[in-house]
């Protein structure tokens, strides 16, 4: 079941604002209404204080002359004229009560028929007469008699200061209801209208600011099933909180990234440490023995007959067995050997080296050497990376491609940066790119960039391959030890 | 200036008399004083003015005064576009100006009348009965082909158990004018005459001073009992059947002399002969009948003092009782 409390912020703050809205409008209805009602309690006080005082001294002599009709005719005399009966400023009951409280005449002889007792007919007027017994002053005075339907306006009637009897105006408060449902109905249309201006209005806006947090809450969903990339993750760009909150979303989202690339770094690394070990004790392994074979085949060579099937099948073996070693050696990266420090001549070199091959293949190289001084580094070491990635790169690119090569340094490193516009390399081979045997080309062992990667950890440095298409670069940089 | 005109005027004893009315009608009272400086105090002018209106000539001077006829509320008084139109009916038939004079009460009336100070009144049988001597019945209207009329005892509509005047002991009732045959007189004979004290069997009675109102009293419940001239109550079922609808005749009393026009003792045989006619022809001419219609009358006849004695006896009767 959908609950209120769950729906998104998209409806519930345009619903929210409508609700508030109906609140104003109720709550300034209700105050337009309570303050007609005190306008027109004022008024009618103003009104029937008026007309009280000059009843009360018309109503003197019909008093004094015992004369009923006379006093009939005169509280009749409001009624008259043509005021409607709706008007709540008309008096709804006018009555003169004697000096012994008893109806001298009611505008309505048949509820108050004279010389009844009024409050036999209706109870108010025993409150009523409770609240003005002692009143004795020529003015009205406003008396409201609790769950009554009527205010009551009582004047003594007095002359030479005997109170003769009392004039009782009452005005009905239903009468006032029209007045207020009249407003009520003005304010509901009022209402109504404004609602229909703004609620589309509060719409849009509620849809506006909810945008943003539906945004972020969906991209914030994501996570778990993958990281979303920097372009994928569209978020309101402002100072406010959602903006703050969506720059902070970002920072986290580039941390995770971060760290999920740190970890497929180290455990690329890891894995490459632990095949290096595992090669490095297989050679040792095997050099031995094989050292053996080939010291036994030159001492047989030397001291042996001259049987030509023997020599025939030594020949063939010592031939495997110099492949075999040759291979160990390969994988056996040997780092102590001691060779002289860089020169410039020594990068020159290489340039020379590869040349052949690049003019069979037609490749457009360029060649840049930075360095003019000698640096702290094996030189024979740096070759051999230089020209594996030389020779890699004229193999990648395609007949009359392009190839590049640049040696510089780079503060307290040497940078070797190796590009070709060749095909790419896909992620997945990437992954393995820098592992022996992993080359799926055709002629080569694979070591070439096993040899290199090992090469350049055991020199501290670091190789990063980098491939778009049209553009394969591999990026060494090499640590100076010490100062040249 | 009219003193101009007077001075000379006054060495002159014969044309005293059309002075003097002269004065009275054009010199206010406060502008006597003018006269002092032409030797001609306030006093002697007074004197000469009392002397010439008690003379035989104040008749010949009044010819050319407005007729003043008293009317009181035996009929429907308060239609005065009714009054303009029968006021310049007579004065079409008299040749001369007519007045009319109201008072709220039937007594006001009874006492211009005896002071002298109208000529004519309309008034009612009771009052006429009292100061008989004093006054020359001068016509009487005829309604229903009769010179007579009822008085009729009247509740409201709403009440249905009321069957006669004994059945409101103890309620309230309305009488018209202390003066009045149908609205006061005949009720109270009534009661007397069913061994009843009027001024105890009612719990309140209160007078209206019109019969028309009696009407409107009993219709709104005010008073639970009234007592209405025949006349009024059928002319107003004519033109206001609202008001006597609201109302329900319980009794009817015997016919009565219907209100009478009188003349006071004073008014000339000539004068009393115009306006007699004037009144009688009504019935004889297309202008009168329907100033009559509208009176909801059939006319008006000489009447026979006869007619009224009946009212005579409940006076008589009543008096004796107090």
């Amino acid at each position: 079941m959908l609950r209120l409390h769950d729906l998104s912020f998209r409806y519930k703050i345009p619903l929210r604002s409508s609700v508030l809205m109906l609140i104003t409008a109720l709550v300034v209805t209700a105050s337009l209404i309570f303050r007609e009602y005190d306008e027109l309690r004022q008024d009618l006080a103003t009104t029937s204080g008026h007309l009280g005082r000059v009843l009360a001294n018309t109503l003197v002599a019909p008093l004094t002359h015992d004369d009923p009709w006379r006093a009939y005719e005169i509280i009749n005399s409001p009624f008259h004229g043509g005021a409607s009966e709706s008007n709540p400023q008309t008096a709804s009951l006018v009555m003169v009560l004697d000096a012994n409280q008893r109806v001298f005449v009611a505008t309505d002889p048949n509820q108050y028929p004279m010389l009844s007792d009024p409050s036999r007919a209706n109870t108010d007027f025993y409150e009523l007469w409770q609240a003005v017994a002692k009143y004795n002053e020529p003015d009205t005075r406003a008396v409201e008699v609790r769950g009554s339907k009527a205010i009551y306006m009582v004047t003594p009637i007095i002359s030479d200061g005997y109170r003769l009897g009392t004039l009782i105006m009452g005005y009905s408060k239903d009468a006032f209801l029209p007045r207020f449902f009249g407003i009520a109905k003005r304010a509901g249309l009022i209402t109504l209208a404004v609602l229909v201006l703004l609620l589309p209005a509060s719409w849009y806006w509620g849809q506006r600011f909810a945008k943003p947090l539906v945004d972020l809450a969906q991209s914030m969903g994501r996570i778990g099933k993958e990281i979303p990339d920097e372009g994928d993750v569209r978020l309101y760009e402002s100072k406010d909180e959602i903006g703050q909150l969506g720059a902070a979303f970002k920072n986290m989202l580039q941390g995770l990234r971060e760290k999920q690339s740190l970890e497929r770094e180290v455990m690329l690394s890891e894995r490459l440490a632990a095949v290096g070990r595992l090669a490095a004790g297989v050679a040792h392994e095997i050099n031995n023995p094989l050292g053996g074979m080939l010291n036994a085949i030159s001492t047989y060579r030397r001291h042996g007959n001259d049987d030509p099937l023997a020599a025939r099948t030594l020949s063939l073996v010592e031939r495997g067995l110099v492949q075999i070693k040759d291979t160990v050696s390969a994988l056996l990266v040997e780092s102590k050997v001691q060779s002289h420090y860089l020169t410039r001549q020594d990068i020159e070199d290489t340039h020379t080296l590869v040349q052949t091959d690049a003019n069979r293949k037609l490749v457009r190289f360029e060649w840049r050497n930075g360095v003019d001084e000698t640096l702290p580094l094996p030189s024979t070491l740096v070759r051999q990376v230089l020209i594996n990635l030389m020779l890699n790169a004229i193999q990648a690119a395609p007949r009359e491609g392009a190839v590049e090569c640049q040696v510089e340094r780079e503060g307290q490193a040497l940078r070797v940066q190796v590009g070709n516009n060749g095909d790419y390399i896909p992620q997945e081979r990437m992954e393995h790119l820098f592992e022996p045997f992993s080359s799926q080309r055709e002629g080569g062992h694979g070591l070439g960039l096993w040899v290199t990667y090992q090469i350049v950890h055991q020199l501290g440095g670091e190789i990063v391959a980098e491939s778009v298409p049209d553009e394969t670069r591999f990026t060494v940089t090499l640590p100076l030890a010490e100062a040249a | 200036m009219p003193n101009a005109i007077l001075l000379p005027a006054l060495t002159t004893a014969g044309v005293s008399a059309s002075i003097a009315a002269i004065a009275r009608r054009f010199v206010p009272l406060g502008k006597a004083a003018t006269f002092k400086e032409e030797h001609l105090d306030r006093r002697t002018f007074l004197a000469l003015a009392a002397a010439v209106s008690a003379s035989p000539l104040c008749a010949e001077a009044q010819t050319n005064a407005a007729m003043r006829i008293g009317l009181s509320p035996v009929f429907l008084d308060d239609q005065l576009s009714f009054l303009n139109d029968w006021r310049d009916y007579l004065q079409g038939r008299i040749g001369r100006a007519v007045r009319f004079v109201q008072r709220g009460s039937y007594r006001e009336i009874m006492d211009l009348l005896l002071e002298q100070k109208l000529d004519f009144a309309w008034i009612c049988g009771y009052p006429y009965v009292r100061n008989r001597a004093r006054l020359r019945l001068l016509a009487v209207p005829v309604m229903e082909g009769r010179p007579q009329y009822q008085s009729y005892l009247i509740v409201p509509a709403t009440d249905r158990t009321t069957n006669s005047i004994l059945d409101l002991r103890g309620k309230v009732f309305a009488y018209s004018d202390p003066d009045s045959n149908s609205g006061f007189l005949y009720p109270r004979y009534a009661l007397m005459q069913l061994k009843e004290t009027p001024e105890r069997f009612f719990a309140r009675t209160f007078f209206t001073w019109a019969h028309r109102k009696i009407v409107e009293a009993v219709g709104s419940n005010l008073a639970q009992g009234g007592a209405v001239d025949s006349y009024v109550w059928e002319t107003l079922r004519l033109y206001h059947p609202e008001l006597t609808v609201r109302t329900r005749i319980v009794e009817k009393s015997p016919y009565f002399g219907h209100t009478p026009v009188v003349a006071r003792a004073g008014v000339s045989r000539a004068e009393f002969d115009t306006m007699q006619e004037a009144l009688l022809g009504m019935s004889q001419n297309a202008a009168g009948k329907a100033l009559l219609k509208r009176l909801n009358l059939d006319g008006f006849v000489a009447g026979d003092d006869a007619l009224f004695d009946g009212i005579a006896r409940m006076m008589r009767a009543l008096d004796a009782r107090s």
